[in-house]
């Protein structure tokens, strides 16, 4: 009854055309931007904003990039962490670099550069396909991070290779607490979200699908392979390299280039496969399941090792979560390959129908 | 699109109640360890002698002046994010009471060191970690306690000049390093070493994980040097030692760092391993009267944190008691200013530890005599003491083949004052005057 | 030149170790079409249930007879209860599940075996063999020879069992074509559980050779990483592709070790060492600009 389109008729193309079609989708996003802007920073602590709430952010933007790679383009990458290494270093050294630029402009400077470097790697893309590609993006992934170790000017010459993020200023306002950062991040990353669903319904997400689903075919249907892949490969790297800035300026604080490791990527990648492949909503959810199962786990296994009186030791608590962390991928898998955005599009079949079954 | 909400402020709602059960008359210790993962094993015995130490505190004095020591643990799998998770999770109890947060990784010391700062909370990195925050005037809550890397590399080469009877003039030493933060920081002091002492000085890094290393050995067997110093973490360790045997070079003008000197990294290499020397800021070796006091009061009242008593007296275990000695040490020192029998917060804490006085007399008391060196630290030295010993390894146990010895700090520590002034003015930090603390 | 063909043997014989790891990744994607990211975490799995075994008591001939055991059981599970559930599945779920499987292997192995680094004492002693380094003054090691031998018995034993077996001729059908072979009658389901139990084989066997090698530690599951640049060189689905793909790599990266940081060094200035990181996966991706299969890697033809 609630969430039903019968009834809403659309008069003109711009209607029909537009980024959330129905009614209750609008005035969904509407009502959970507006919890995210105005309700979450009254409520939530300073645990919540510096632990979950920015990191879930960050890697949701990054997870964002690599589903437009992957999910959108049928390009598998395992070098997402790299290219937010390549943004981090880049934000950072605009803003060292290049006297008085506002810090915004630092961070789409530091998403251009690691488009740049995206398209440099995409270019085997047109003579490599699947798993050989993934491998070949692995190239990029420690290609990159050793060239962040090894030049010292990119690091402004620090002893150990580790930058300290400059403080984050707009128009003379500094962001110093977790919660003005949380703000800033979330504007970010609201506004590309939103971008990156509009890019997805234009005509060039439409010629992303259809590389993806075969390329062969696309390119008989008259879309450029060339073009079409490298603009992916670009994007995909814009979103990472803002989503590594963000990382550098408004998480850690401080970073090395070998933190981002071969092990995020990886952790990118799951939260893909877990939210949903090609689905700007499931990068968020996978986000949010990856990055908040290890703490549930970390959190619940004592607590019940303690309910139960078990015997457990602190590293065997630890294998467990390790262990338990991977059987719920599996498990996952099994239960929904097509990730946690498939059961909220099953989820709302249910609700057209709903009352009535038929 | 609000399905992920509701289960993320449920699970807040769990965390509220949690978090609020330690008792207030307690002196709590945030630990951010590590037990699983690549170097899950260095963590088990490092975080389970810190652990020991405490429960033995409270078992047998009833805590300090009264106060019971109680504490949170959180799995870090030495990962960077997760360390920063972790941090803030154990912050809201940290800010009422804490001790010293030691996360015994490079990489975490550095995301945390600004944030211990802004939450004045103190954060020790007993031989890891940000070493220019030696220079408490622009690092107040960072503790690089007992020795760095750049002094450990000094002393290093002291104890070779003194092998090669006072002089080094046209010796050849190989630099093996982790290429990383970690393994790029002496560096700069051998530089300074090798200009002083006329020596020449060969670098070569070995990338992450360090598991082959075949082509750097061979290298080596054809610079054919006097002396490799060695800097590996992990497996890295293992793998030098077994292909140092692989060309044939001598194991015993091999000196590694303190990270490549315990018993997980020579047992695995077997054989091998025989003659290898490390340097170390502890000894190992499970008749220290400390040690056995332990196995007696703690495992005896079956409260062990580890499985395994057999690592009792190990390096890493020796290194983790120690590492709570100093911190149980400096609680006493701040319960002794600010009240004693009441717990201690982190400004408090923080004063204790620039103020930490542990004199060779202290130490006995303990039953520590020789476990460490002894540690007296100032605002302008925050590492307070820069000894290690050389041990080495006999196929069996550790052994110390010197005393302590002290790094040029003359050389060495001006390295970390212009190291610390840059990141001041990067971060536009006002160093505070040293002069005026007391 | 002596160095250098000291490096270039060195390299070679190091590449024989990648190879090891490599063919597990083989059998599996040939006969099942599977990326199995848990190869390196299995190569774990076989190392400490041998040191396990031994630390309980076994002789070394029993722990190793009882940690293939393990390993065929783990393999027959797997099949089992992940695999089969998800036959039918996009290859990149099949990936998933297998990082899935990985973190699985390496919380419970510890578990069960502990997790101290050990050592694997399989009595070849790792050092340089007297004759050549007295007569050439080369360095040779004993163990890396005795290792690219087992590893060419383990090679010409699989090439045997899969040319000449009747389940080895069932493995090729089940590899060229599921439906066909499942339509004229092979067991695909068993097929798939001897291969799992064939690749915990071949994991065991570098497991012990690199648990020798380094000791048994956590850090044998980065065995994968070595590998991966392997299999694209020699292409994802051939056996001996696996072998050549490992001397390529290994003779190239050590070479590449000695001789490229010191002429960056000379162009740039600084330290350039370390890059056997990212070398092998710069060498592959230019193999595959060339030869976008690998070496040895089955033609594919698209077709609309």
């Amino acid at each position: 009854m609630l969430y039903r389109e019968a009834g809403q008729f659309k008069s003109s193309y711009a209607a029909d055309q537009q980024l959330f079609p129905i009614r209750q989708d609008r005035i969904g996003i509407i009502l959970l931007l507006a919890v995210a802007f105005l309700v979450i920073p009254l409520v939530a602590g300073e645990y919540w904003f510096s632990a979950i709430l920015i990191p879930f952010l960050i890697f949701a933007l990054a997870a964002l990039g690599l589903n437009i790679l992957t999910g959108y383009a049928g390009q598998l990458s395992l070098g997402s962490a790299a290219f937010m290494a390549v943004g981090a270093y880049a934000a950072y050294n605009f803003q060292l670099r290049v006297e008085g630029i506002p810090i915004l402009f630092s961070f789409i400077g530091a998403g251009l550069t690691a488009a740049g470097v995206g398209i440099l790697f995409g270019l085997p893309s047109l003579w490599i396909k699947g798993f050989y590609l993934a491998v070949a993006t692995l190239a990029a992934q420690f290609f990159i991070v050793w060239c962040l170790t090894k030049f010292p000017w990119f690091s402004n010459h620090s002893s150990s290779g580790v930058i300290s993020a400059q403080k984050v200023v707009i128009l003379g306002h500094v962001f110093a607490s977790p919660r003005e950062k949380y703000l800033l991040v979330l504007s970010i990353v609201a506004v590309l979200a939103l971008a990156a669903k509009n890019m997805a319904r234009s005509s060039t997400g439409r010629a992303w699908m259809a590389v993806r689903d075969m390329d062969v075919a696309a390119e008989v249907i008259g879309i450029r392979l060339l073009p079409t892949k490298l603009l992916a490969f670009a994007v995909s790297s814009f979103y990472c390299g803002v989503a590594g800035a963000l990382y550098a300026f408004c998480y850690l604080g401080s970073v090395e280039p070998d933190g981002f490791s071969l092990d995020m990527s990886f952790r990118i990648l799951f939260m893909i496969i877990i939210g949903g492949m090609g689905s700007i909503l499931g990068s968020f959810l996978g986000a949010a399941f990856i990055l908040l199962l290890p703490i549930f786990l970390d959190i619940a296994l004592p607590w019940l090792a303690g309910l139960f009186g078990l015997p457990f030791s602190n590293a065997t608590v630890s294998h467990i979560q390790i262990l338990v962390f991977g059987a719920l991928i599996m498990f996952f898998l099994i239960v929904e390959p097509h990730g946690l955005a498939r059961l909220w599009q099953i989820g709302k079949e249910k609700l057209r129908l709903w009352p009535f079954p038929h | 699109m609000f399905a992920y909400r509701k289960p993320l402020l449920m699970t807040a709602a769990a965390f509220a109640m949690l978090s609020q059960v330690a008792a207030a008359e307690e002196q709590f210790f945030p630990i951010v360890s590590y037990r699983v993962g690549p170097y899950g094993a260095n963590g088990q015995s490092f975080y389970g002698g810190f652990v020991d130490y405490l429960n033995y505190v409270n078992l047998k004095d009833g805590g300090i002046n009264g106060v019971k020591l109680a504490w949170e643990e959180c799995e870090t799998e030495y990962n960077n994010a997760k360390g920063v998770e972790c941090y803030e999770r154990l912050k809201a109890k940290a800010k009422v009471s804490t001790g010293p947060l030691h996360v015994m990784s490079t990489g975490i010391s550095y995301a945390l060191i600004d944030k211990t700062a802004e939450d004045k909370l103190p954060l020790a990195m007993m031989g890891y970690g940000r070493t220019d925050a030696v220079d408490g005037s622009v690092f107040p809550y960072a503790f690089p306690l007992v020795t760095t890397y750049q002094m450990q590399a000094s002393a290093i080469i002291k104890f070779i000049k003194d092998k090669e009877k006072g002089n080094l003039d046209g010796k050849k030493i190989v630099f093996l390093y982790h290429d990383s933060a970690y393994g790029k920081e002496p560096i700069v002091a051998l530089q300074e070493e090798a200009k002083l002492n006329k020596f020449a000085l060969t670098l070569i890094p070995v990338a992450h994980p360090g598991n082959e290393q075949s082509a750097q050995w061979l290298q080596i067997r054809q610079e054919n040097p006097d002396y490799v110093v060695f800097w590996g973490w992990g497996v890295m360790n293992q793998t030098a030692i077994k292909a140092a045997q692989k060309v044939g070079f001598a194991r015993d003008k091999m000196i590694g760092s303190w990270w490549a000197g315990s018993e997980e990294d020579t047992v695995p290499a077997g054989d091998a391993a025989k003659g290898y020397m490390a340097a170390t800021w502890n000894v190992a070796g499970s008749d220290v009267p400390l040690i056995a006091d332990i196995k007696k009061v703690v495992y005896g009242a079956g409260k062990g944190n580890l499985q395994d008593q057999a690592k009792l007296g190990t390096i890493l275990y020796n290194r983790g008691v120690s590492a709570a000695v100093l911190s149980v040490e400096a609680l006493r020192g701040a319960q002794e200013k600010y009240g004693k029998g009441k717990p201690v917060n982190g400004e408090q804490v923080r004063w204790a530890m620039e103020n930490l006085n542990i004199t060779d007399a202290r130490l006995k008391e303990i039953g520590a005599t020789d476990l460490l060196p002894p540690i007296k630290t100032s605002c302008a030295d925050h590492e307070g003491s820069g000894m290690v010993k050389i041990q080495q390894w006999d196929g069996a146990k550790w052994v110390p083949v010197s005393g302590w010895i002290e790094g040029n700090k003359g050389l060495i520590h001006p390295l970390f004052k212009a190291s610390a002034q840059q990141y001041a003015k990067e971060k536009g930090i006002t160093p505070k005057d040293c002069a005026k603390e007391s | 030149m002596r160095f250098f063909l000291e490096v270039l043997i060195s390299g070679l014989l190091s590449g024989v170790m990648y190879s090891l790891v490599a063919l597990g990744f083989v059998l599996i994607y040939k006969a099942s079409g599977v990326f199995n990211f848990a190869q390196g975490a299995m190569v774990y799995l076989a190392a400490l249930a041998v040191v396990g075994c031994m630390e309980k008591g076994a002789p070394l001939w029993l722990a190793v007879l009882l940690a293939f055991g393990i390993m065929t059981l783990f393999g027959i599970a797997t099949e089992k209860f992940v695999l089969r559930k998800l036959v039918n599945q996009p290859p990149i779920a099949l990936f998933m599940a297998t990082i899935g499987l990985a973190f699985f292997i390496e919380g419970l192995a510890p578990m069960v075996f502990g997790s101290d680094p050990r050592a694997l004492d399989i009595g070849i002693v790792d050092e340089p063999i007297e004759a050549i380094l007295n007569g050439w003054g080369m360095v040779i090691s004993k163990f890396d020879l005795a290792a690219a031998a087992i590893a060419a018995v383990l090679v010409t034993t699989l090439a045997l069992f899969f040319q000449y077996t009747r389940i080895g001729r069932a493995l090729r059908a089940v590899a060229d074509d599921h439906q066909a072979a499942l339509s004229i009658g092979i067991p695909l389901q068993h097929i798939w559980a001897i291969v799992w139990g064939v690749a915990g084989f071949v994991a065991l066997v570098a497991g012990m050779l690199w648990g020798a090698r380094n000791g048994v530690q956590f850090a044998l599951t980065f065995t994968a990483l070595k590998a991966l640049p392997v299999l694209i060189i020699g292409g994802f689905t051939s056996v001996p592709g696996a072998i050549v793909g490992g001397l390529i790599i290994g003779a190239s990266e050590k070479l590449a070790e000695i001789y490229l940081p010191a002429l960056m060094q000379s162009a740039f200035g600084g330290n350039f060492g370390g890059i056997e990181g990212w070398f092998p996966y710069v060498l592959a991706l230019g193999f595959l600009l060339v030869r976008p299969e690998g070496l040895f890697g089955e033609k594919h033809i698209d077709r609309v």
